[in-house]
């Protein structure tokens, strides 16, 4: 694929209100928000408590539509939606859901959907969803009904490309890092775990795998063409001819008309290494992304390096990395985060945020140089974003 | 037809524990519950109209294995939720 050559907009000003936390828990959804300096929170919820909710999101077209994935342990998936910021809810009509199979065919099940993408500026009240197990579904209502994207999820090379039930996280296999590009509402990436990085460009018709120089030293093939364990993928909106990769094999940066990932974690400290769930980029500069390094050694305790976590930032596109462990816990941290549990706010210094499955938010005022704990107690956390309340 | 509602499901039916439905099967009065209270039918049924796999479904006291088990109108249909946590 050529790379697009359309200028992107001007850089957008930096926030300065408040800012809002959208935490998704194992037990509910809770929304934290700041004052003005974002030095105070609180912490308002929880909302559908008891629910698995693995993610929550703003629209960032209205600023004023949210939409939650949640589920129970007994009940089946769902998305709630809210227009007035979280005060009230409705269910959607139709959440995301594969076909029913012909008689006598083993049809799909969506067990839950784990991530969530607001479409297009340019189409209002579209998004993306991902499931466990993969599919990719869309709505063009705001949320409120879904259909699956056939070109995906029908796709003759699915199986191959998903996998089995086993090629999965713990938690299942999940399709996820749905990303458009800010120029062209038809050219989407996703990522999977596993399954690896695919891109379209006819707004899902058409799939290809787009992995090449990434590393899947699970699988007997050194080079394979699709089933990479894709943590987290990020284009930059500012620069969507780049792509960043957190991967079960390490952190990739790559430019698109090159079409090969180059392995930019290589450049972290040996003993911490480049394994880890989320990546954050600037808001502002695409050069600088944050990570929050795991310990993928021996059995994968996916905990802090040697029980000292820190968030690694490098602000040249992945050259070198500065550790930022400035506030965090010195020793026996064992924080674990996961890959939607860290996010950056739109101020100037940017506010970095992490939650950790121990139930923690951690916030930095100053783009990572010191880290606060700003709620504990809550539950297992799956994802943290991160939205203005005002601009 | 009686259906009694297990406790993480009456969020939909007003909070009330027994409530009215109206069909010849199982799969007739799971429809009719899920136009009375809509959204109810996908929390507990997947889209193949399989039982989810921690919902239960009595009737009569007897465990549905599936849909389309025929019901009489003094039938009573119970659904639980299995035992499940974490």
């Amino acid at each position: 694929m050529k790379s697009k050559t359309r200028a992107i907009a001007a850089l957008p000003a930096a926030a300065a209100g408040p800012v809002a936390l959208l935490v998704a828990t194992r037990k509910g959804a809770f929304i934290l928000k700041s004052d003005k300096g974002r030095r105070a929170w609180t912490t308002n919820g929880p909302m559908f408590f008891g629910h698995i909710v693995h993610h929550m999101l703003l629209d960032p077209r209205d600023r004023r539509t949210l939409l939650a994935a949640a589920r129970t342990g007994h009940l089946g998936p769902t998305l709630f939606r809210s227009t007035d910021f979280g005060k009230t809810w409705k269910e959607a009509s139709k959440p995301p859901a594969f076909p029913k199979a012909a008689a006598g065919q083993k049809g799909r099940v969506v067990d839950h959907t784990f991530w969530l993408t607001p479409g297009h500026a340019g189409e209002p009240g579209a998004w993306y969803a991902g499931t466990s197990p993969q599919g990719l579904f869309r709505s063009e209502d705001g949320g409120d009904t879904w259909a699956p994207v056939s070109g995906f999820n029908d796709h003759p090379m699915y199986a191959s490309w998903t996998g089995g039930e086993q090629d999965g996280t713990p938690d299942g296999p999940k399709l996820h890092s749905i990303n458009v590009d800010p120029r062209d509402a038809r050219h989407l990436y996703i990522g999977m775990s596993s399954g690896g990085v695919f891109e379209s460009t006819d707004k899902g018709a058409n799939w290809t795998p787009l992995n090449q120089g990434c590393a899947a030293d699970f699988l007997p093939d050194p080079n394979p063409e699709y089933g990479h364990d894709v943590h987290c993928l990020r284009l930059h909106p500012l620069a969507p001819d780049i792509l960043y990769q957190q991967n079960h094999c390490g952190l990739y940066r790559m430019e698109r008309a090159g079409a090969r990932w180059v392995r930019v974690g290589t450049a972290m400290p040996g003993k911490v290494g480049d394994i880890g769930f989320p990546l954050v980029l600037h808001p502002r500069d695409p050069a600088t992304l944050w990570v929050f390094p795991m310990d993928g050694t021996s059995v994968w305790p996916r905990t802090s390096p040697g029980g000292k976590p820190a968030s690694y930032v490098s602000r040249n596109a992945g050259k070198s990395w500065q550790r930022q462990d400035g506030g965090l816990p010195r020793e026996q941290g064992w924080f674990t985060v996961k890959r939607q549990a860290m996010s950056a706010d739109a101020h100037d210094p940017v506010g970095v945020y992490f939650g950790t499955t121990s139930g923690e938010v951690w916030a930095s005022r100053n783009e990572g140089a010191k880290w606060s704990c700003i709620a504990r107690h809550l539950p297992h956390i799956y994802a943290v974003e991160a939205a203005e309340l005002a601009r | 037809m009686k259906v009694m509602i297990a406790a993480p499901l009456r969020s939909y039916t007003g909070e009330r524990s027994q409530i009215e439905a109206d069909g010849a099967t199982l799969a007739e009065i799971l429809a009719d519950l899920d136009r009375r209270y809509p959204g109810i039918r996908f929390r507990m049924i997947d889209e193949q109209d399989a039982i989810r796999r921690h919902m239960r479904i009595f009737v009569n006291g007897e465990q549905a294995r599936g849909l389309d088990a025929a019901l009489r109108a003094s039938d009573e249909v119970i659904i639980l939720q299995a035992l499940s946590g974490g």
